[in-house]
């Protein structure tokens, strides 16, 4: 186009190296009691794993060493099965449900009160940042417990003119991203319908699962009611496998959510898969685009971007993509990247080596597909695994980084002229877990959910959780619902 | 060595999270079966009755604009309170005539009550609201939000259960409340405000007075400025006034004279949507694009 003139935009480069200057502000690590070593948590006690084996857990934004956990093997994961079978059977379908809602409202309570030693022990072992530790996971989690515990003795209102009965004993495994909120997302709804539970964390961040495990105990709930087992994808593999699991909940990848699914084919197992999304975040041009510049930091740079509903897609009205890019790039240079115990820290650590390979691929792939990379020129720590954020600007819809999932703070930035055109780019996808819409115009907003394929939408807003709200995909996003009412359907047969 | 002599409690009411005497300076002999008295109570009059409307309405801004999910906390925490002064309210329902069987039954029945609607507060939306699939472009959707204020006479024949019962479903959606405790058993409700008092429950959501049914009544029918009236006891004619006197503001009137508080239907959601309105909402869904549906 042939303007002369050229279009300023208001915005002023903020330079937080001269400017301001955050001294550092770690949160201390004495909050916080880690063991040497864990064992199984299996029938309320503490076992050895017969396999006699342990696996290192550590820090990833320093490498260090935190603890070491016990791997499980087949024989510990029947272990495990057979106590949930047997707590099934011989005392949680016995007691009543008021009562059993008690219970978890006791985990809820001391969820509560341990608060900042569980926020320490997760951003140790997951490299999140404590503030998002503190202020988002652990309350959620809490939160979540609270707020399953009262459906216990609810459940013939939520299921009108159905008998819900329990299925028996649920297999859960649950990924490295949000490990304390993914374990209460799994926890509490399967126990506030009556089940019996075992729970495999994720093999890298393992610790917040089994210090839940001590509060457990503590809350005195009867023995082999919560089974928590450590492990890799074997030990996972033997709890889908195990006969005697009625119900898999799985939260993780799209490739092992298909394996899941094969796998129980021919059994009566109940299955639940939360996987993959490459959720788009859609910028009209009517949007307030302050508050969508901090809508669309927070969707793909929230938790480092391993989130699965990240807004790693970014759609912008053409009129506005160059004030919006700009302003984009101006707010990445002023996140602070590295150690996740300060309190100033924005992005923490990449969770673990694998997965900064994983990201570093896809950086290399994105250039190769002709894409412009833009990174914050923010300094990374010399150890530990770190990734700053990243944006890829001229980017085609077939390219594989706006195709598949890249699990970290890497953001693909597309362009529209029309509703059509961006209503078909962000539907074209395998994933359907989440969307987002910007735009002052309400009438648009209700227009755009109904159009996209997608089990979230957040209007105006980005990464939204509350226990009261369903999540859950559309296509190979995976099937059923955690959270609100919706999420009780997953745990009970009528 | 002496007999130490104990020292009485006065018994007040609760009034906008404060504990004044009865404005009239007036009372009456709490007595149990044998006619033994157990405590001056305060009389109260109409006026301490305006007041704590003024004060119910003075709460009910802040109490139904909180997160249902902090409301439900509060409820719990009633409830933790209660656990843990279990044994005060056992003694004085023992004074007022129940066996330490009978007490300690009323009492866990009524500390699981709080919790029973402890975990309403975030749920009865979901069950009770609705998205209403109208033909037009329109989005609506209907929810349940709290009456306001709502005045509440206590089941008679029981000292804490009773109370608790109404309480907690007309609270749990955000209406704040003045109740007038059993007449006979007055006892537990002025010790119940002192749980209430150190449960994180801001002043004038719940506001409790002791007295006369036969002189306040009337006065809970016809205040311009109460949204509704529960009444749980079987006297026609009190009813009949009810309903007539009601109609000077519409208020809503539930009368809950036959349920049985100690059994299963002493509790349900129905309580607490019993003193809700439902609000509507419609809002315009642009139509265009027609892509979309495909995928």
């Amino acid at each position: 186009m042939a303007t002369t003139k050229k279009k300023t935009t208001n915005t002023i480069k903020l330079k937080f190296d001269t400017d301001w200057t955050y001294a550092p502000a770690p949160e201390s690590k004495s909050a916080a009691t880690i063991d040497k070593q864990y064992d199984l948590f299996i029938d309320g006690k503490w076992q050895k794993p017969t396999s006699k084996k342990y696996f290192d857990t550590i820090n990833p934004a320093t490498e260090e060493k935190l603890s070491e956990v016990a791997d499980a093997n087949e024989a510990d994961v029947n272990k495990a099965v057979t106590a949930a079978r047997n707590a099934y059977d011989k005392t949680w379908k016995k007691i009543p449900a008021k009562e059993r809602a008690k219970y978890i409202f006791r985990i809820a309570r001391i969820v509560q009160e341990k608060s900042r030693e569980l926020a320490v022990i997760e951003t140790l072992n997951g490299g999140k940042p404590i503030r998002e530790s503190r202020d988002f996971d652990i309350p959620t989690a809490a939160n979540h417990f609270f707020y399953y515990a009262g459906w216990a003795d609810k459940l013939e209102y939520a299921f009108p003119n159905r008998k819900s009965q329990p299925l028996g004993v649920a297999g859960q495994i649950i990924p490295w991203n949000f490990p304390l909120l993914m374990a209460a997302w799994k926890i509490a709804p399967a126990l506030a319908t009556g089940n019996t539970v075992v729970l495999k964390p994720a093999e890298t961040t393992p610790l917040t699962a089994l210090k839940l495990a001590e509060i457990i105990q503590e809350a005195d709930l009867p023995p082999g009611v919560v089974n928590i087992i450590t492990g890799a994808g074997t030990t996972g593999a033997a709890l889908v496998n195990h006969p005697g699991v009625d119900k898999i909940a799985f939260t993780g990848s799209t490739e092992v959510g298909k394996i899941i699914q094969r796998a129980t084919a021919g059994t009566n197992k109940k299955l639940t898969l939360e996987l993959g999304g490459k959720a788009a975040n859609i910028i009209f041009e009517d949007a307030p685009i302050d508050q969508a510049v901090e809508g669309v930091i927070n969707g793909i740079f929230f938790n480092q971007g391993h989130v699965c509903c990240a807004g790693s897609r970014l759609y912008v009205q053409e009129s506005i993509a160059k004030e919006v890019i700009k302003k984009l790039k101006d707010r990445i240079e002023t996140l602070l990247v590295g150690d996740p115990m300060d309190k100033n820290t924005d992005i923490g650590a990449i969770n673990s080596k694998q997965q900064l390979q994983t990201i570093q691929k896809y950086l290399a792939i994105g250039k190769k597909e002709g894409a412009e990379i833009f990174q914050s020129s923010c300094p990374i720590p010399k150890k530990g695994f770190y990734c700053p954020p990243t944006l890829f600007t001229n980017v085609a819809q077939s390219n594989r980084i706006v195709q598949e999932e890249i699990f970290g703070p890497v953001l693909s930035i597309l362009t529209f002229r029309t509703d059509d055109e961006v209503i078909e780019k962000a539907n074209n996808t395998p994933y359907g877990l989440s969307a987002g819409v910007w735009t002052d115009k309400g009438s648009k907003v209700f227009n755009m959910t109904k159009r996209m394929r997608a089990g979230v939408v957040w209007a105006n807003t980005f990464n939204k959780f509350d226990p009261t709200s369903p999540f859950g995909g559309y296509k190979e996003s995976g099937f059923g619902r955690e959270g609100g009412l919706h999420g009780l359907e997953g745990y009970l047969k009528f | 060595m002496e007999k130490r002599l104990e020292v009485l409690k006065t018994y007040k009411i609760y009034i906008g999270g404060q504990f004044p005497r009865t404005e009239s300076g007036r009372f009456y002999a709490a007595k149990n079966a044998a006619g033994q008295q157990l405590a001056n109570v305060c009389l109260s009059s109409r006026k301490d009755f305006r007041n704590a409307v003024v004060a119910a309405r003075g709460a009910f801004g802040g109490w139904s604009g909180r997160a249902a999910f902090n409301r439900s906390q509060i409820l719990y925490r009633i409830g933790e309170m209660l656990e843990t002064r279990k044994a005060q309210f056992i003694d004085e329902l023992v004074q007022q005539d129940l066996t330490v069987a009978q007490a300690t039954t009323e009492v866990n029945l009524a500390i699981d009550r709080l919790i029973y609607y402890a975990g309403w507060c975030d749920k009865f939306q979901q069950v009770f609201s609705a998205v209403n699939p109208v033909a037009s472009s329109h989005f609506n959707f209907s929810v349940q939000e709290p009456t306001g204020v709502v005045a509440i006479i206590a089941p008679q024949n029981t000292s804490l259960l009773g109370l608790v019962s109404v309480m907690a479903p007309a609270i749990a959606s955000g209406n704040t409340c003045v109740i007038l405790a059993s007449e006979q058993k007055p006892l537990c409700a002025v010790t119940f405000a002192e749980v209430l008092n150190s449960s994180d429950v801001p002043g004038g959501v719940i506001n409790i007075l002791t007295g006369k049914i036969s002189e306040l009544a009337k006065w809970f029918a016809e205040h311009m400025d109460v949204n509704a009236v529960v009444y749980c006891e079987k006297d026609a004619a009190n009813k009949n006034m009810f309903r007539e006197k009601a109609a000077v503001n519409l208020k809503r009137v539930h009368f809950y004279d036959n349920v049985n508080w100690t059994a299963d239907e002493g509790q349900s959601p129905y309580f607490i949507t019993d003193l809700t309105e439902v609000k509507t909402t419609w809002h315009p869904v642009e139509n265009i694009a027609g892509a979309g549906g495909g995928y």
